[in-house]
């Protein structure tokens, strides 16, 4: 069954402690490559099948529920189906 | 007066909301999460806790509850409404108050007694303090820095909606060191730290006076009984 990926990122320009405490800790593990981590959401969604109805429902929820538009962006929405995941 | 409790899956501290009413002199009403009855209560509290394990966002999915959809009626209707800590969370999630929370700036999960500053003694929660009075509650919490766009800090600040500040520590990296805030009209009220734990003697914070002996949080609820009467709380 195809399912619908949603990904939500905290706002670029809030501090993101999570993301912070692991650029932390890669840097004591020597990785001074990686100036910066920040951590984020994926929502995976299955569905029947995908119409636009349930494309437009997803919107929807990716805004008033996945993500709070305060703290969050909905980066992307995209739909993966089975075929897709196997070759991923 | 009866005043409602919402209990959610992970609620901590709805029993002593509860115990907070009756001591300042209402009655408290237990309601449920899952109901769509308010049982004809006079105002509403909703409580400290982890709602669903802090799941997708700290108060997010309490805040789609099916009693949501009357306590979001109830309080654009002017129904006085208070949430502490993860109730504070909630309201911010209903969009009944302005900003959000994320996790407290240093990470940790913090715990100490905390000196707030009232900011605005006119709403219904904090009608029997003095503008400006210092108080001393109970913090608690993992998820508790407020935070909201300049525009949204700038509006608040300007309207009075900021009700309490941080006093000599700032403990989560809140924006303005804003530990409440309330709606336009002053009936909906929230703040990270917790009046019900600063309500009876012997198990409150610590004051100058005595061990455990701080009970500046029961202004809060008989605030909101002054409110319901159009009195003045007495002023302790």
């Amino acid at each position: 069954m195809p399912t619908i990926v949603v990904e939500v990122m905290p706002k670029a320009e809030l501090l993101d402690p999570q993301g912070k405490a692991v650029t932390g800790a890669l840097s004591r593990m020597g990785r001074q490559a990686y100036s910066e981590v920040r951590i984020g959401k994926r929502f995976e969604l299955t569905v029947a099948e995908v119409t636009d109805e349930i494309l437009e429902d997803v919107k929807v929820l990716a805004d008033d529920v996945f993500s709070n538009s305060v703290i969050e962006d909905v980066v992307s929405i995209t739909v993966q189906d089975e075929a897709a995941t196997v070759s991923a | 007066m009866r005043i409602g409790v919402v209990t959610f899956p992970g609620s901590l501290d709805d029993r002593d909301a509860q115990r907070a009413v009756r001591l300042a002199g209402a009655t408290p009403v237990a309601l449920w999460h899952g109901s769509h009855d308010l049982e004809g209560v006079e105002a509403i509290i909703l409580p400290g806790g982890f709602s669903y394990g802090d799941y997708l966002r700290a108060g997010a999915i309490a805040s789609l509850s099916p009693i949501m959809t009357e306590v979001v009626d109830a309080a654009n209707k002017g129904v006085p409404v208070l949430g502490i800590c993860n109730g504070f969370q909630m309201l911010a999630e209903a969009r009944l108050i302005p900003g959000a929370h994320t996790r407290n700036a240093h990470q940790q999960f913090i715990r100490r007694d905390q000196r707030l500053r009232v900011e605005n003694a006119a709403t219904d929660w904090t009608n029997g303090f003095e503008q400006g009075q210092e108080i001393t509650i109970p913090l608690k919490n993992a998820d508790g820095r407020f935070i909201a766009d300049d525009e949204t800090i700038k509006r608040i600040e300007g309207q009075g909606q900021v009700a309490f500040r941080y006093v000599g520590v700032n403990p989560n990296g809140s924006f303005d060191d804003i530990a409440g805030v309330s709606n336009e009209r002053g009936n909906v009220v929230g703040l990270m730290p917790h009046p019900e734990h600063a309500t009876e003697p012997g198990f409150g914070p610590d004051t100058p006076a005595a061990m455990s002996s701080g009970v500046d949080g029961l202004t809060f609820f008989t605030s909101v009984i002054a409110a319901s009467l159009k009195i003045e709380a007495p002023v302790k």
